[in-house]
């Protein structure tokens, strides 16, 4: 083939333009669906490791269950670089408002997973020393039973996070706009000053 | 190689007017020394001249209801010859404290703060008496038997707070037996009942 008989226009054509060779390898797609597939497949978590379930967290991290087939291998020890916070353990109110600081360090969009019965309720430890609940003190998203839980009821959680984060309409109600001014269960604002406010206001 | 009795026996000739006479119990001995003030010296007495050279333990009883209140348990043991002594002793409840002897041992500074930390028995001459479990600020002695199990509530801003635990049903007991799991497992019991 002759090239220097092709106008400029049609090279535009060619390279540019409409190619049926590559008509296969396009998607079509909606915003919300691509960007909250992108969120999903790579939920990195911060590892709040505060008792026993932590070592099945740990568990969860090493080659035999290995999170990292659902694109969550990458613990990061910084709130700065992570996504979701795995609370596995027990949290006592000596480290509850610890727990909170790095939550609210940890950039938007985020979540929260619960894991075992300390984190969600307070498990057995109805005592003076213990929060009755991580939901106290940041929203959860998924709660996980067990004292401890297994490998695979964290694995779980994790596929029933991503579901969910699939499910968010990202682009109509971008996360950081809705979130919650108040976390948990109680209302709580973000200071412990604020704590007694709002208990105040509540009674 | 003497024996803990006889170990216990030689420690009362020294100070025969402030040690009450030894009281063995399945093989451990156990002496009460009848003033809290002069622990030291007892103790001193006994790692140097006796060769009691580690504390295993130091913890404190709280006999609610009793006079005296508080009774400090100190737990002797000599690495040489491996012998093992119990020393008592009964504080007044108005009182609530007792000289440190964590500079006989050092490890006994961390107990006594958490003695302090959980019973409130001052111990004077203490290098450092902070709280070692609880924050600083918190008001009350968790372990006290006048304490609630379910706590009490506090709060120290931007430190922490505690509330009431839910106690519906009692707290979560296990109970000793060679039943299964279930019948074992931790679950609300009214220590009443």
């Amino acid at each position: 083939m002759d090239t220097t008989a092709l106008t400029p226009s049609t090279r535009l054509q060619t390279e540019f333009g409409y190619n049926s060779k590559i008509e296969g390898e396009v998607v079509h797609t909606q915003l919300d669906s691509a960007l909250n597939w992108f969120r999903k497949n790579s939920l990195w978590p911060m590892p709040m490791g505060l008792a026993c379930c932590a070592i099945e967290l740990m568990a969860a991290g090493a080659s035999r269950f290995d999170i990292s087939r659902f694109g969550s291998e990458v613990m990061r020890f910084s709130p700065r670089q992570s996504d979701v916070m795995i609370v596995a353990g027990t949290v006592t109110y000596k480290m509850a408002l610890a727990v909170r600081r790095i939550y609210e360090q940890m950039a938007e969009p985020k979540w929260v997973i619960a894991m075992g019965a300390c984190a969600s309720t307070g498990g057995m430890y109805r005592s003076y020393a213990v929060l009755q609940g991580v939901d106290n003190i940041v929203p959860v998203d998924v709660y996980v039973a067990g004292c401890p839980p297994r490998p695979e009821a964290l694995l779980d959680a994790l596929i029933k996070l991503q579901e969910k984060v699939g499910r968010e309409p990202i682009t109509k109600t971008l996360k950081r706009d809705v979130a919650p001014l108040k976390y948990g269960r109680l209302g709580l604002e973000i200071s412990a000053t604020s704590i007694e406010e709002t208990r105040k206001n509540k009674a | 190689m003497a024996s803990a009795l006889e170990l216990a026996r030689q420690l009362r000739e020294a100070f025969p007017d402030l040690i009450a006479a030894p009281t063995e119990f399945r093989g451990e001995v156990t002496l009460v020394v009848l003033d809290p003030d002069r622990v030291p010296d007892v103790c001193r007495h006994a790692k140097d001249t006796l060769g009691f050279d580690m504390l295993l333990d130091l913890s404190s009883v709280d006999n609610y209801g009793d006079d005296p209140r508080w009774l400090v348990v100190y737990e002797l043991m000599g690495l040489a010859h491996g012998q093992h002594l119990r020393l008592k002793t009964a504080v007044s409840e108005e009182k609530s404290g007792l000289p440190t002897v964590s500079a006989i041992w050092r490890t006994a500074d961390w107990h006594e703060r958490e003695v302090f930390d959980m019973m409130g028995i001052r111990f004077s001459g203490h290098p450092d008496l902070r709280r070692i479990l609880m924050w600083d600020g918190y008001p009350y002695h968790p372990l006290r038997k006048d304490f609630p199990l379910a706590g009490k509530e506090t709060s120290l801003p931007e430190v922490a707070f505690t509330r009431q635990a839910p106690l519906e049903g009692g707290p979560f007991v296990t109970v000793a037996s060679t039943a299964e799991s279930i019948a074992r497992e931790p679950r609300a019991r009214n220590p009443q009942e």
